[in-house]
């Protein structure tokens, strides 16, 4: 067993991505994601001067950051640090007072029709028991990867090093832990 | 053309976050502006006490902390509305989590409500603590209330302290509350602080203004409310200057503000209606000795209200998917 601390982290092939939605749909079934709410979404972006045009696509959901300021304007301590820096929301706890939604520059969260609030968990349930998360299993493209960055033989780990990924808004501080392939 | 197009097709559609943020409505603008009304009740009373180093003379001075626990707790309510978990109210009292200025308001407000209570105890004439432990005594309460008279006659020097010091918690909280909270452009001012407990100290002396002082009272309280009003504006001039000269998310706060969706109600209702004109107002009625017309503080007590409203809808407006 490493000494390392786990620093869970998800890489996303954007020129792998067909956005296809697959991922949103699976984090759906997986987690029970109440209708007209979404964990993960589907960002499609074109950008350029025609006829030389750029797209990409991103799937995006929690940053899991590490300095997470949903974390720090939770009164309750409902909002915290779980296993790998997974930034998690004990339900009993949560007041559904929303700081932590108004307080995340992802807008990543969503008050849960039960009253507490909602995010994507890196489906620690299933890391846990050694599987990937739902939408990583079932991405179709394979463009989607979970791992932990404290690993250097990880998949996430070699695919930061091998080609040049960008995080969303590091201008945030938050330190976002999802990273974009280009 | 020359410019470059960027096309972006956001496919998530959460409610009361897309496309921006609603999830506080009126409950929370309403209960800002009761705290920092709250918070001027307790801390004006207690100055005015302090300066003239006896008690307080006129009834609506004296029963000023008892209407700042009313407010409170009618704010409170509001609060109290807006939870989407009701259930779990208690948890704010079950933990402090010093990072969070929510964390820390509610533990204010649990302060503020035993200061209000016995600086208002003390302030009561003999006729009415003879009156309210009668009443109080068909509960078998008599007892309790005598020793709280007692520790609030005994300690009234130190009540008006820490009357001024948790009121200002108080006034304080309010704007950090929002303040702390970059994510959202039109918030991510140091300056939200101050300004929310200048505006708690201005719609306090306000209300003061509409109850029956004396006049001498009513000369201090003006007076007060005035320099509050000129402080109020020059800090919003130091929130406005700050966007202006920030970076490209700070100018979209500033833009929205001023000339943006919000910015024909902030001019309108905070700028004109809730300060520059109840200070021309106050400065005429100041250097003619006039008797005060009851406009003047209700205008204070709509711009106070109007700030917190436009302030909290710009806030949830704004926000990095715009960048």
């Amino acid at each position: 067993m490493s000494n390392s601390i786990q620093r869970f982290a998800m890489v996303v092939d954007t020129r792998l991505c067909v956005a296809c939605k697959a991922c949103v749909l699976a984090c759906k079934a997986e987690n029970a994601v109440p209708d007209g709410y979404a964990r993960d979404w589907l960002i499609e972006e074109v950008r350029g001067q025609f006829p030389h045009l750029a797209a990409e696509n991103r799937s995006e959901r929690c940053n899991h950051c590490s300095r997470p300021p949903c974390v720090a304007s939770c009164p309750t301590g409902a909002s915290h640090l779980a296993q790998g820096g997974a930034v998690l929301v004990t339900h009993g706890k949560c007041t559904g007072c929303k700081a932590c939604i108004a307080s995340c520059p992802y807008d990543a969260r969503y008050p849960h029709p039960a009253g507490y609030v909602d995010k994507c968990t890196f489906c620690l349930h299933r890391v846990e028991a050694g599987k990937l998360p739902a939408c990583v299993e079932v991405c179709p493209t394979s463009c989607l990867h979970f791992g932990d960055l404290s690993n250097q033989d990880s998949d996430v780990s070699r695919l930061l090093r091998s080609r040049q990924g960008k995080v969303l808004h590091p201008e945030t501080g938050c330190r976002p832990n999802v990273y974009f392939l280009a | 053309m020359n410019d470059a197009m960027l096309e972006v097709v956001h496919g998530r559609h959460n409610a009361l976050i897309d496309p921006s943020l609603t999830i506080w409505n009126w409950e929370i603008p309403v209960y800002l502006f009761l705290g920092g009304l709250a918070a001027g009740l307790l801390i004006l009373p207690a100055l005015l006490e302090l300066r003239a180093g006896d008690r307080l003379r006129s009834a609506a001075l004296r029963w000023a902390p008892w209407i700042s626990a009313g407010l409170l707790s009618l704010g409170m309510l509001a609060l109290f509305l807006d939870l989407s978990y009701k259930a779990h109210v208690y948890r704010f009292y079950l933990a402090f989590e010093p990072t969070s200025p929510m964390s820390w308001g509610s533990w204010i407000l649990m302060l503020a409500y035993p200061v209000a209570i016995l600086l208002g105890l003390g302030g009561l004439s003999s006729g009415e603590r003879e009156r309210l432990s009668a009443w109080l005594g068909r509960f078998w309460l008599k007892a309790p209330l005598t020793f709280a008279i007692g520790l609030a006659d005994s300690m009234r020097r130190s009540l008006l302290w820490a009357a001024i010091a948790v009121g200002a918690g108080l006034g304080i909280y309010t704007g950090v509350l929002l303040g702390a909270m970059s994510a959202r452009l039109a918030w991510n001012s140091g300056v939200l602080g101050p300004l929310f407990l200048t505006s708690g100290l201005s719609t306090g002396a306000a209300l003061l203004l509409l109850l029956r002082l004396d006049h001498s009272e009513r000369h201090s309280v003006m007076l007060f409310d005035a320099g509050a009003i000129v402080a109020e504006m020059l800090l919003i001039a130091v929130l406005l200057i700050g966007f202006a000269s920030g970076d490209r998310t700070a100018q979209h706060a500033f833009w929205q503000l001023t000339s943006g969706p919000w910015g024909a109600a902030f001019w309108a209702l905070v700028v004109v209606t809730g300060l520059a004109v109840p200070l021309v107002m106050e400065a005429i009625e100041f250097r003619r000795r006039l008797p005060m017309v009851a406009l003047t503080p209700v205008l204070v007590l709509v711009g106070g209200l109007a700030l917190r409203f436009v302030l909290l809808a710009a806030g949830q407006a704004s926000g990095f998917r715009d960048f």
